[in-house]
């Protein structure tokens, strides 16, 4: 079933196709149980709906998000217009549709840079310890001792507003609390006897980490990494609204807000929708995140009875 | 309350290693900070020559600003301003950078304090409440309250609050610290408008500052009330299953005494650290809100520092945000030893 | 000697529907001015009893025909009235001190509060009384163990602690729920002994919860023996020997004693019709 080719050497286990299978598997037992809890379910169901979105926006979104009709400026939400005009005569609602694919590319980009970096960081440094770990975890410590927000305000400030250069800040402040997290575990499992084991057969540290240590910390980190999306979404439509994230005339709903500010008042959906889309995407995370929790780690039920 | 010292010898060594890795951490805030200013697109020389000056003038300045030295010596010279305290020049207002953060400080302050009271007055008992209810309707409410809270752009929440409290409404003021007409009345002695205006006995004044703090307050709050409340929860949950408050009901004190005498008192202290905690996370809230209703506090000084790019403001803001959460930090450690007799 | 506890028909039901299960089944018994035993072993519902008398149990449903205490009516009693009978006319003693007493609180004022509790306005009163009862449970100096928090002393003072914390209110029965189980063997015999002597004169009646067979027999003028929710035997602890069920003679045979054979001792063999309800009630 799979196109991995075995390797000849017999080392090497045959557990390579089998883990790919059982990878499916497991997330197919993953995605179930996320389905079967009315909240988890409700927030899969907003990710899928903004996937699909994201993908299909020239078929979803009626008009094109940058046309200007400054014949129907400031119109309130119609038949015609969803969620109304804005200040030039745009459709609010193309212009939502359009702004997820902005939102799906900053998530998928920070979650596919800080995931693993996080996780190589904070396993090499929980596994070797010594000067190694201290001098990372000084690191990680002044970035955590910055709220999200305005440590990315400063990276931006330091790299240029725009839309890469925001991302680029994100990832920069999400990736140490993975890493923290991902060193508590791998400390952790230093200890374990079959961790040992694997060192006295005489495996090697690279082998150790990423075959014993990485699998067990994965539960934990994936959870973790679903709720940081949560607070990646609210810090990028915060640094778009403050006008150092994406820049008009780009659709990004943080932005829209920022623009629609002046006008909300008398025109409340300019301001109203894109916050709501940002909303029901945050809280679809939290929610995921909590659900993720619960089918994969249940020893953290710390802090959520 | 005693408050014994811990003058052992290894009482003395915990707190010096301590000590050390503060001061690591605070080097490398630094070196952040210093990283960011100089990576900043805005070029400091052109900055205060202006765009017509010739390349001589450009090179004297530039020099002045010893920015024709190596990076460490100019890394070294910062470190010693700061020691000394000396922040630099704003740009942009031609002031010490720390005589600026200074004059907007109260106003942050003043936003926070309130925005905390709400968050904590409200927010803990409602997360007692809530244990005290499990999975009671009521706590459901409070899972589901408390998880929006968390969701919400707070900026966004800001504004519909703006549209609904004072456009639609009327109940509140709009953005800025007092509406146009009071502007400027009051003498600034503190800095915080509530407190000037009561020494000044001008009581329409301190109304209206009343009036335009309640909602960006209780915005901001909503934010740190989310947390607080969930932390509240779990910590009175995991009191609620110890023997001792079956000790206490089998004593004959009801319900209610039992929550709050013994339960709560073993969590007082770890309230207070996620109490501080809640008041570092609220700067970053404030940042936005601020900005959503022109309030001039510290946030917003902040944001249009990085928005012109005024090297020394931008610098200075972002360590003293980082000095304010770490000392945070260190602070609710401390009472976290001091006051739980365990620790001693 | 009057009859202070009578107890006819008690059960305690945990959920509803088919899926409930009842944790004490028709368990009836009379306490008076004596030690009642009840022995049993984990899931016999031994410590339930204990917190079905005080009503403590939110969750689950109590039901008896009778649950008198010295006139009062247990069953119908309004949590108003139940206040003013804990601690002040029924009282419990919990098993581990490390867990059972509140941490950040001054033992001393633990034990005074269950005075004070019931005597409105007696603070100092309370604290008075809190001392003399610290030196009744035989702790040395209670001026200066009043004022230490409870991780700052041992086991079994904790014990005594608790002792003298239920006992400071004068109540007129006491459960003890296990009151030794998480003591160090040598500190055992001296804390019961302390109970034993307060007990006896004050006269006051005693249901003490236990695993241990042999501890009750010595302790107890007469012993419940308890299997899956019932009351299996009851009869006063001299003629435990002489006892009947099978389940009782099966825990006396499985107890190891000095100077007794060397044979391996019998496994307790559990008999399933031992589970169903019991025809006959015994006090």
């Amino acid at each position: 079933m799979t196109a991995v080719t075995l390797p000849p050497a017999s080392a090497r286990s045959s557990a390579r196709p089998s883990a790919l299978r059982a990878g499916a598997d497991y997330l197919g037992t993953v995605v179930r149980h996320l389905a079967g809890n009315p909240s988890s379910a409700f927030g899969l169901a907003v990710i899928v709906i903004l996937i699909v979105m994201a993908v299909f926006a020239p078929l979803i979104a009626p008009q094109d998000p940058y046309l200007q009709d400054l014949q129907a400026v400031l119109q309130p939400p119609s038949a015609a217009h969803f969620f109304g005009t804005d200040e030039v005569g745009r459709d609010v609602f193309s212009r939502i549709v359009y702004g997820s694919r902005i939102t799906l590319t900053i998530i998928a980009l920070v979650a596919v840079v800080v995931g693993p970096i996080g996780l190589a960081v904070g396993t090499l440094a929980g596994y070797f310890g010594g000067w190694f770990d201290t001098v990372l975890m000084r690191i990680t410590d002044i970035f955590l001792s910055f709220p999200g927000l305005i440590l990315s305000l400063a990276f931006v400030a330091a790299l240029g507003a725009g839309l890469e250069n925001a991302i680029v800040a994100i990832a920069l402040t999400s990736w140490p609390p993975i890493a923290r997290l991902a060193r508590a575990e791998t400390l952790t499992l230093r200890g374990a006897d079959y961790v040992a084991a694997a060192q006295l057969q005489g495996a090697s540290a690279a082998r150790i980490i990423w075959k014993q240590i990485v699998p067990m910390c994965l539960p934990s980190v994936l959870v973790r990494l679903t709720l940081s999306m949560a607070t990646v979404i609210l810090t990028a439509a915060g640094l778009g609204f403050l006008g150092l994230g994406a820049q008009p005339p780009l659709p990004e709903w943080g932005a829209m807000i920022a623009i629609g500010r002046r006008y909300m008042l008398e025109s409340w959906w300019l301001v109203a929708f894109p916050g709501g889309a940002i909303l029901c995407v945050s809280l679809a995370f939290n929610l995921i995140g909590d659900g993720l929790r619960d089918a994969l780690d249940p020893k953290q039920r710390k802090g959520r009875h | 309350m005693r408050l014994t010292a811990p003058l052992t010898s290894a009482g003395l060594s915990a707190i010096a290693r301590q000590a050390g890795t503060i001061l690591v951490t605070l080097l490398g805030l630094l070196v952040l900070t210093f990283a960011i200013g100089r990576m900043m697109p805005v070029d400091p020389v052109r900055a205060i020559v202006g765009e017509e000056a010739d390349p001589a003038t450009y090179q004297q300045v530039y020099e002045e600003l010893g920015m024709d030295k190596p990076v460490y010596v100019q890394f070294a010279t910062y470190l010693g301003d700061v020691v000394r305290g000396d922040f630099g020049t704003s740009l942009r207002t031609g002031q010490p950078v720390a005589q600026d953060i200074l004059s907007v400080m109260p106003a942050t302050i003043e936003l926070a304090t309130f925005a905390i009271l709400f968050g904590a007055g409200i927010g803990i008992p409602l997360g007692v409440w809530a244990a005290v209810r499990k999975n009671k309707p009521t706590d459901h409410v409070v899972r589901v309250v408390t998880l929006l809270g968390h969701s919400m752009p707070i900026f966004w929440t800001g504004m519909i609050g703006l549209i609904v409290f004072y456009a639609w409404l009327g109940w509140v003021g709009g953005g800025g610290r007092v509406s146009d007409f009071y502007d400027g009345m009051v003498e600034p002695r503190t800095g915080f408008l509530l407190i000037d205006s009561a020494l000044a006995g001008d009581w329409d004044v301190f109304r209206d500052a009343v009036n335009h703090l309640v909602l960006p307050a209780s915005i901001l709050g909503l934010a740190s009330l989310a947390y607080i409340t969930r932390m509240t929860r779990s910590f009175m949950l995991d009191q609620l299953t110890q023997e001792y408050v079956t000790t206490a009901r089998v004593k004959g004190l009801s319900k209610t005494r039992t929550i709050w005498g013994h339960a709560f008192a073993n969590i007082r202290v770890q309230l207070v650290t996620i109490v501080a905690l809640a008041y570092g996370g609220l700067l970053e809230g404030a940042v936005l809100i601020e900005t959503v209703f022109s309030w001039p506090g510290f946030g917003q000084y902040m944001t249009n520092n990085m928005l012109t790019g005024d090297m020394n403001a931008v610098m200075t803001c972002v360590l003293l945000v980082g000095v304010i959460f770490i000392t945070l930090n260190l602070l609710s450690d401390l009472l976290y030893k001091v006051f739980d007799p365990r620790t001693r | 000697m009057d009859r202070l506890m009578d107890i006819r028909d008690l059960s305690v039901t945990y959920g509803r529907g088919p899926g409930a299960m009842q944790a004490v089944r028709g368990v009836s018994f009379t306490l008076g001015r004596e030690r009642l035993g009840i022995v049993g072993e984990s899931g016999s519902g031994k410590s339930t009893i204990g917190r079905a008398l005080l009503k403590l149990l939110p969750t689950a449903t109590i039901t008896a025909e009778r649950m008198d205490f010295m006139g009062t009516d247990l069953v119908t009693a309004s949590e108003r009235r139940m206040l003013a009978i804990r601690g002040a006319r029924i009282s419990m003693i919990l098993q581990d001190p490390k867990f059972s007493l509140n941490p950040v609180q001054r033992v001393g004022d633990q034990i005074a509060e269950a005075y004070a509790v019931h005597h409105r306005g007696a603070r100092r009163a309370a604290r008075e009384k809190a001392l003399a009862m610290l030196e009744a449970v035989q702790i040395r100096d209670p001026e200066r163990v009043y004022r230490l928090y409870p991780h700052e002393i041992s086991g079994g003072m904790g014990q005594r602690v608790m002792i003298a914390m239920m006992l400071v209110p004068e109540p007129e029965v006491i459960i003890a729920d296990e009151p030794t189980s998480a003591l160090d063997v040598t500190v055992r015999m001296k804390v019961l002994g302390i109970l034993d002597r307060l007990v006896r004169e004050r006269g006051i009646g005693l249901v003490m919860i236990s695993h241990d067979l042999n501890l009750v027999r010595n302790f107890c003028d007469r012993v419940l023996i308890m299997y899956a929710g019932q009351v299996v035997e009851a009869l006063p602890a001299a003629e435990l020997g002489a006892a009947r069920h099978p389940y009782t003679r099966g825990l006396l045979a499985a107890q190891p004693h000095i100077g007794g054979d060397r044979s391996p001792l019998p496994v307790l063999r559990r008999d399933e019709s031992w589970k169903r309800p019991l025809a006959e009630a015994s006090a």
